[in-house]
């Protein structure tokens, strides 16, 4: 008895130690998610969060969940997540200020009553109950034990959820698809509009950055014969950012034209 | 160790994750908490199904992952067309049912 109680214990030590190591570190990074004001941040943490995840469900005896939560979760979802981000932008609603009143203490009494109510009825409801392992449904391997699983008892949820997936990919493409207003003009009516819009100094297209310029990056406008700046040959968003330099900058002084004499 | 230390983080994480589906304002942070509350719930199965001695629960939160990621492809969809028609991701904007 003793020696069983001793092999258990050591076996067990080092799923202790990553335990307590890693779930008051998610549980920090869960809390972090919501306090910080960057959803990137945000992001960011729930990356770590799924990853800690991950590795409990390897420490359980659950491999192919762990990989597939790596896979699936921080390959896949917090891709796409981060891929929205970018399309969407940060605005105001990244701003931490409460806009309905007494929302949050409502909302932090409630989690502390709902966060209590379950630890106390786990603490109930476990109490004297040891874990029975998973060697023995593991025995033949984790991932065959699942595939068994899968294509006897739930072969029909499984091709439902097939379908489920079909159904949300048509969907998000549904909704992200969008019809044009107008018709997308072609380059013929893009040509005769150039030509018919007044002024001919834009006809052949606008002017490329940095032509006569000392330098020629995108940032520099070019240069127009009687060496004044050509405003249109700078990108507007540059502009508006105040990153265009002055052309004159890279103009050269008076060029030194002296040769050390060789001894 | 006892299992049921993973319990209490599954059901800590739940918490912190509904707290965040009320009290955050933009909508893709709203998603990820609910994407939280459904990782606590597989961390969960996956207990569950060590304490039994059981693959169907690790079966279950498979399947759990796979409405997740349906969940979030359509859920994403739609805060990008949200955000194409009203250029914010705000959910306290969105409350055009309300007026």
């Amino acid at each position: 008895m003793i020696d069983l109680a001793i092999q258990v214990g050591q076996t067990a030590k080092p799923e202790a130690a990553l335990f307590w190591i890693l779930a008051p570190l998610s549980v920090a990074a869960a809390l972090g998610m919501l306090l910080v004001k960057k959803a990137v941040h945000s992001a960011i943490l729930m990356a770590f969060m799924m990853i800690s995840l991950a590795i409990f469900y390897i420490a359980q005896d659950a491999p192919f969940l762990g990989i597939v939560q790596v896979v699936v979760y921080t390959g896949a979802v917090m891709m796409l997540f981060l891929f929205i981000l970018m399309l969407v932008g940060v605005d105001s609603s990244d701003s931490l200020t409460e806009t309905i009143k007494g929302l949050r203490p409502i909302a932090i009494t409630a989690a502390v009553g709902f966060g209590g109510l379950m630890i106390s009825l786990l603490g109930r409801a476990t109490l004297g109950r040891t874990s029975v392992g998973l060697e023995s449904a593991n025995a033949a391997g984790n991932v065959q034990g699942i595939a068994t699983l899968l294509f006897s008892t739930y072969v029909w949820p499984f091709e439902v959820v097939s379908a489920l997936l079909i159904t949300a990919a048509l969907g998000s493409m549904v909704l992200a698809h969008h019809h044009r207003i107008q018709t997308r003009p072609t380059q013929r009516e893009l040509s005769i509009q150039r030509f018919r819009s007044g002024s001919l100094a834009n006809a052949a297209g606008l002017p490329a950055p940095g032509v006569f310029a000392r330098h020629n990056a995108v940032d520099v406008p070019a240069l127009l014969p009687d060496g004044t700046a050509a405003a249109a040959s700078v990108n507007a968003s540059l502009k508006a950012r105040g990153d265009v330099l002055n052309s004159k900058v890279f103009e050269l002084g008076t060029v030194d034209t002296s040769v050390e004499e060789e001894k | 160790m006892d299992a049921a230390n993973y319990l209490y983080l599954s059901a800590l994480l739940f918490t912190i994750g509904a707290v965040g589906v009320v009290v955050r304002r933009n909508a893709i942070v709203v998603f990820m908490c609910i994407e939280l509350m459904l990782n606590a719930a597989n961390l969960s199965f996956v207990t569950f199904s060590r304490i039994n001695g059981d693959l169907n629960g690790q079966v279950i939160a498979f399947f759990t992952m796979v409405v997740a990621a349906c969940e979030v492809v359509v859920g994403l969809a739609i805060i990008v067309t949200i955000y194409r028609s009203r250029r914010s991701a705000s959910i306290d904007d969105a409350s055009l049912l309300k007026r």
